[in-house]
């Protein structure tokens, strides 16, 4: 059994999202998937503990030898992303059944979970394979129910976002596709560590270089970096609000930890950092994303959209990061791939308690929310401090090592840059503050109370995770600083 | 140089012509077929490269030494699989843009939004 772990992980959902169709009761249907995400948390917690321990698990589907058959391979970097879904996939769902009842119609409220699980199997499956025609296959499955479940949304205009990005994510995904296609050609293999080995041979074809820029647009347009982001505002703005909650937490992470995985594992750090002008090209890109996206974040009138824009610019925190090319600047990516998991999807799950009482989230909504929904709107603060990156909150941790990571380089007017993009944070997150707490509410008879406890809950773990993280961030740290390490490790 | 790399240049104008359709077209429904197009020019490029010149279909048979590569088959397969299912989800949110905003033109979709607020 344990030693099946690694495929099970992936299975798991794929196997129960069938199951809820012939389950009658709805409810049932939830603490089905309920269930289902909370063993595939376990199994991840598992995953990672081994691996910690006694490193890198690989498997073989269906026994067949890799290179030739499909490898599952766990390491460090995979198992903490595997942790980062499948918990906050539980915990997004807890209140999940709570928050649809208000916006998806009963009788469509089972296939919302056949989707979701669908959704979360690609994602599993993404991060654990370590063959690359698989992951596009569950790219694509993540993908095709990411599409459904935001078309799941109330407004109209949800049908219209679900379009965009599918015409987008088809396009990023099939870019992703011909580069895959053109290594197989040189190489003749599929499988990640098995290119690893043979790419250095044909590293200077044209062929390889061609793949490569394909597969790091492809991915550009799946991770929402600036200016490929089109998709992503109108899609987190009319999905379901547990839709949000989950994708803005997850699927933008998980094509990163494929940006990662391809550069540094399958092409290596060399080539990657010489072939094309990676460094500047993803530096400029990442600063222009924190410095436009969160500005456009400021003139938003409605609360979620404001917070898409908010996710947009937190991706080019990650990409700075990134782009360093050093161990400091990698662990600080993926600490905050790790952090900003934990605040955006608290606090888009504080936004799911709002639109549960109130219907939306303009910000004239808000107005002296913060008398009406105390325990919400305090989740929200401490979320949006956090994505400031206030002391004591994971938001900190995240961009104190960004912050030594650049200094370490002497990149010093970038620091000043991420610095000032963080006060463009605190402007629109005071937006939030202050119609909540600074004006009267609207003087109509609405009565407001408090979001019920299926919310609150989760939004709470979610809180104190970034406060229990941000003061005490040593196995963060650890987990990402030694993924980092044998990232590194692998291609020098 | 063209009859050299003739299916690699099908592809290309394949390709570029179903991305040009996807971009400059408003109607819903030609975007999609320019992205089945565009899809579809990557699945050529796939079987192309499997070929092996002289050799026959991955059949095993008696006197034949020299077979082309049938794993890019199989992806491809997979792929046209993922292709329909991507057309499907497109087209059935076609339908229910149709349903919702009376119109499948990319213009007037944006102009009843604006309207809106």
């Amino acid at each position: 059994m344990i030693e099946h772990l690694a495929i099970l992980q992936v299975v798991l959902p794929l196997m129960a999202a069938p199951i809820c169709l012939v389950i009658r009761r709805t409810q049932l249907v939830w603490l089905f998937t309920l269930l289902v995400s909370g063993l595939a948390f376990l199994i991840s917690a598992l995953l990672l503990q081994q691996v910690m321990t006694s490193g890198t698990i690989s498997y073989e589907i269906g026994g067949w030898q890799p290179p030739w058959g499909i490898e599952y391979r766990i390491d460090q970097l995979n198992a903490l992303l595997l942790l980062i879904i499948t918990s906050i996939s539980t915990l997004v769902l807890m209140a999940a059944q709570t928050s649809i009842s208000h916006e998806i119609p009963a009788a469509k409220q089972k296939y919302f979970y056949v989707l979701y699980l669908l959704s979360l199997t690609g994602m599993l499956g993404i991060v654990a394979t370590a063959d690359v025609f698989n992951v596009f296959v569950f790219l694509e499955i993540s993908s095709l129910s990411a599409y459904a479940l935001i078309a799941m949304g109330k407004n109209k205009r949800a049908l219209w976002a679900a379009f965009q990005y599918l015409i987008m994510g088809t396009i990023g995904a099939t870019f992703i596709l011909i580069g895959i296609g053109m290594v197989y050609q040189m190489t003749g293999t599929l499988n990640m560590y098995d290119l690893s080995q043979r790419l250095p041979e044909v590293a200077q074809t044209r062929t390889v270089l061609t793949a490569f820029v394909f597969i790091i647009v492809g991915l550009c347009l799946k991770l929402a970096l600036f200016p490929l982001h089109l998709w992503l505002p109108n899609a987190y703005t009319y999905a379901p609000s547990i839709v949000t909650a989950f994708f803005a937490a997850t699927a933008t992470k998980v094509a990163i930890y494929l940006l990662i995985r391809f550069v540094f594992s399958v092409f290596g750090f060399s080539f990657s950092f010489s072939a094309i002008p990676l460094q500047p090209l993803l530096m400029a890109l990442g600063i222009s994303g924190i410095f436009i996206a969160s500005t456009m974040a400021i003139y938003q009138t409605n609360i979620k959209r404001l917070f898409a824009y908010s996710s947009i610019a937190q991706i080019g925190y990650m990409m700075v990061g990134f782009s360093l090319g050093s161990v400091a600047g990698l662990t600080a990516s993926l600490l905050h791939l790790f952090n900003h998991a934990l605040m955006k999807s608290a606090i888009f799950l504080a936004l799911a308690a709002v639109v549960y009482r109130l219907g939306h989230v303009r910000v004239s909504d808000f107005q002296g929310l913060g008398r009406q929904m105390p325990i919400t709107m305090a989740a929200l603060v401490i979320g949006s401090l956090s994505l400031i990156g206030v002391p004591l909150t994971v938001g900190f941790i995240s961009k104190w090592y960004l912050l030594s990571a650049l200094l370490d380089k002497g990149w010093w007017m970038v620091a000043v840059l991420v610095l000032l993009g963080s006060l463009l944070a605190l402007v629109y997150a005071w937006k939030v503050v202050e119609a909540a707490y600074f004006k009267k509410p609207i003087p109509n008879k609405r009565v407001v109370t408090e979001a019920p406890l299926s919310i609150q809950a989760p939004l709470w773990i979610l809180i104190f995770a970034n406060i229990y993280f941000g003061i005490d961030a040593r196995l963060s740290v650890q987990v990402a600083q030694s993924a980092a390490q044998s990232l590194f490790g692998v291609s020098l | 140089m063209i009859m050299g790399h003739f299916n690699s240049w099908v592809v290309i104008i394949l390709m570029m012509i179903g991305l040009y359709i996807v971009i400059a077209q408003g109607n819903l429904i030609k975007k999609l077929v320019g992205l089945t197009l565009f899809q579809t020019s990557v699945f050529i490029f796939y079987i192309s490269m499997a070929n092996v010149d002289g050799a026959t279909a991955p059949i095993l048979a008696q006197g034949i030494t020299s077979y082309s590569n049938p794993l890019p088959h199989a992806l491809i397969l997979t792929a046209i699989v993922v292709g329909i299912a991507t057309t499907a989800v497109g087209l059935a949110l076609v339908v229910r843009i149709k349903a919702a905003y009376g119109s499948i033109e990319e213009d007037e979709i944006d102009a009843i939004d604006k309207q809106e607020g």
